[in-house]
């Protein structure tokens, strides 16, 4: 079984985003990570090697410049087989529609590709729309918000999960191949490994451009993508007041909170 | 000359910060509280292999080098002092001595579980009545036959509860001169006639478990003797030299520690109408912390350079522990008034820093020792001889090899 998980560089998240008036986005010199929520994906795509008893590989892919290597560097830490960097100066300005064209090249340069996983979303863009992009110019089964892997056949080619979504769960059986989306609570990422560092720090990482994935650069890239970007603006600071209610017990603490919580029409 | 890290030692202090960040930080003022030893973080630490990071992989442990063991201390203690105490006499004190001195069945049988995490390991040198005065212990080993037969009391022993091996000094020839009549042994737990508890009291590290040993007629085989008879001054001096190399890092990683909280809270908090970090006062106190964090942690780099080269270290491992401890009790005073009458409280962290720096400067050779060392060697009273063991430098292949 071949797993491919997408991964993606992103500022650490205790980084201070500032935006010039220009409105050019600056992390400062915050340190580049993985994105903390593909740690998830890549802990989910270890975890059902180790159930297959290991008879699976796991490919850690990004799409990204030199930078990109840290998140990959940390997957092969943790314990996935091999990592690819996709980067041409071409693919710079790629939106989710774009990013997920080069993906998808990607995967099918790889090949007999059985589960790809993501994490929910990306913690500096925050769209969530590139999982289900890639699975539909794929045409694999797109199972997003997915909290539990169930069932999964190789043999029989399926896959059966748990998705956690606003009304409740959700238990939905799809054919193989899929792409999941990960969400915090599947599992409990674990740390890179001495070893893995060790493996992480020697391993050969090969970058495939365009070219080598054999993708249209009008479909990549700034020209490529859907989105533009019309005005670019920090978020407002956030204006809040934290009140500690002190009672002498418990019941008469939360007597206060839900008359307080009432008052202000939150319950 | 290169200051630079590895690419490899950048993610070894980025997992042991996580780690400790993640796992440790949110509880450990509880336990500091109660007083009460946080055990699961030292089961954390050996299901992760941190308790066997610089063990040679054939030995069970993790094959990284002397640097990233100072590393992992120094991320360690920047979360809380008990953490690298562990590291302090698990790794520094007792599994590098058996590293050094064991022999190869001895590695097997002792180091093996230590690197792996499986068994814990303790060093048993102070007494109630010796401590800066190693040579005046008074614990005795008798020999009979080929076991030995010890009597006598440890005290201030990190991990005594908790430990499952004690290298343990003990008086083999009460006539000979008092460092030549000393010798090493391993103590296992299970050996009969061994008592342990906890002291309590303790101004800092509490959540860590420092107690006593008490050894009373417990046969020692001959096969548990580290090092020839007699020479364990000199085994009890070359692990100080490794254990003192944790502490220079975790002191480091203290200061740090303060630094950051200080940081935070003077960019924060307001008085005369600005952050207090625009008064010139407190710039002071926080560059002062930023020195001390830069010359600590060259201090304690050069110090793990030179064990990856197989130098001896002796000094420059001595200034490194004595100039960091001392620093990080200044940077956590500081840390301290700059938080004012809040850091006086343990809502904040920086109450804890003060009472947990206080014991490096006492423990593992005294600020004042480490003066007499360093002037010593100055005024050339003092000199390196060779040892009938060193450190054997760090070779990647060697360390990384399987069997």
């Amino acid at each position: 079984m071949h797993i491919v998980v997408c991964t993606k560089q992103t500022p650490d998240s205790a980084a201070k985003l500032t935006v010039d008036a220009a409105g050019h986005v600056s992390w400062g010199d915050s340190p580049i990570v993985i994105n903390p929520w593909d740690e998830y994906a890549v802990e989910e795509a270890l975890l059902i090697k180790e159930r297959l008893g290991g008879n699976a590989t796991v490919t850690v892919i990004s799409m990204g410049p030199e930078a990109a290597l840290e998140a990959l560097k940390h997957a092969i830490a943790m314990g996935a087989d091999e990592g690819i960097r996709i980067w041409d100066p071409a693919f710079e300005g790629s939106d989710t529609l774009a990013t997920s064209y080069v993906l998808a090249k990607a995967i099918e340069k790889i090949g007999d590709v059985d589960l790809v996983l993501f994490g929910k979303s990306a913690i500096d863009s925050q769209t969530g729309q590139t999982p289900v992009e890639v699975a539909r110019r794929l045409g694999f089964s797109p199972l997003t918000y997915v909290i539990r892997i169930a069932e999964l056949d190789p043999v029989g080619k399926s896959i059966t999960v748990e998705r956690l979504l606003e009304q409740g769960r959700q238990v939905v059986k799809a054919p193989l191949p899929a792409v999941i989306g990960t969400i915090k609570g599947i599992n409990e990422p674990r740390y890179p490994s001495f070893m893995g560092i060790r493996k992480a720090t020697r391993a050969q990482y090969p970058v495939w451009s365009a070219a080598d994935i054999g993708a249209d650069l009008a479909k990549v890239g700034a020209v490529g993508s859907g989105v533009r970007w019309t005005r670019i603006f920090p978020p407002p600071a956030r204006e809040g007041r934290a009140e500690i209610i002190q009672a002498e017990t418990v019941e008469e603490t939360v007597r206060i909170l839900v008359d307080k919580l009432m008052a202000e029409k939150v319950i | 000359m290169d200051f630079s890290l590895t690419p490899e030692h950048e993610m070894v202090v980025r997992m042991v910060r996580d780690f400790a960040e993640k796992e440790v930080a949110p509880w450990v003022k509880e336990y500091d509280r109660a007083h009460r030893p946080f055990v699961r973080a030292i089961e954390r630490m050996a299901e992760l292999g941190i308790l066997g990071i610089c063990i040679p992989v054939r030995y069970g442990g993790q094959g990284m080098d002397y640097i990233s063991l100072g590393l992992a201390c120094e991320e360690l203690e920047r979360v809380d002092t008990f953490l690298r105490v562990v590291m302090s006499v698990h790794v520094g004190l007792n599994s590098l001595g058996i590293f050094q001195w064991g022999t190869e069945e001895q590695k097997h049988r002792f180091l093996v579980p230590q690197a792996r995490g499986e068994r814990w390991a303790a060093f048993g040198l102070t007494e109630p009545g010796a401590g800066s005065d190693v040579a005046a212990i008074t614990a005795t080993a008798r020999r009979e036959g080929d076991v030995y037969i010890l009597n006598g009391e440890k005290m201030w022993i990190s991990m005594a509860s908790l430990a499952h091996h004690f290298l343990v000094f003990a008086r083999t020839d009460p006539k000979a001169p008092p460092h030549q009549g000393i010798t090493a042994f391993i103590v296992e737990r299970e050996m009969k006639g061994i008592t342990t508890g906890d002291l309590h009291g303790k101004l800092g590290i509490r959540a860590g478990s420092t107690g006593w040993i008490a050894m009373n007629n417990v046969e020692v085989p001959e096969g548990n003797r580290l090092g020839e008879e007699g020479e364990g001054f000199k085994i009890a001096m070359s692990c100080l030299d490794n254990g003192r190399y944790t502490i220079g890092a975790g002191a480091t990683g203290l200061i740090r520690a303060c630094l950051e909280a200080s940081v935070r809270y003077a960019l924060e908090r307001r008085t005369f109408g600005r952050p207090i970090a625009e008064h010139q006062l407190v710039q002071q106190m926080i560059a002062r912390m930023r020195r001390d964090y830069e010359i600590g942690r060259l201090l304690y780099l050069r110090a793990g350079w030179l064990k990856n080269q197989g130098v001896r270290n002796t000094w420059q491992t001595s200034m490194a522990k004595w100039f960091a401890t001392e620093a990080s009790f200044a940077a956590a005073s500081d840390a301290v008034q700059i938080h004012g009458a809040y850091g006086y409280s343990d809502e904040y962290d920086v109450e804890r820093f003060l009472r947990n720096a206080k014991g490096a400067c006492i423990y593992e050779g005294t600020t004042q020792i480490h003066e007499l060392i360093q002037a010593q060697y100055v005024l050339g009273y003092r000199q390196d001889k060779p040892l009938r063991c060193e450190l054997p430098p760090y070779d990647p292949e060697e360390w990384q090899r399987e069997a």
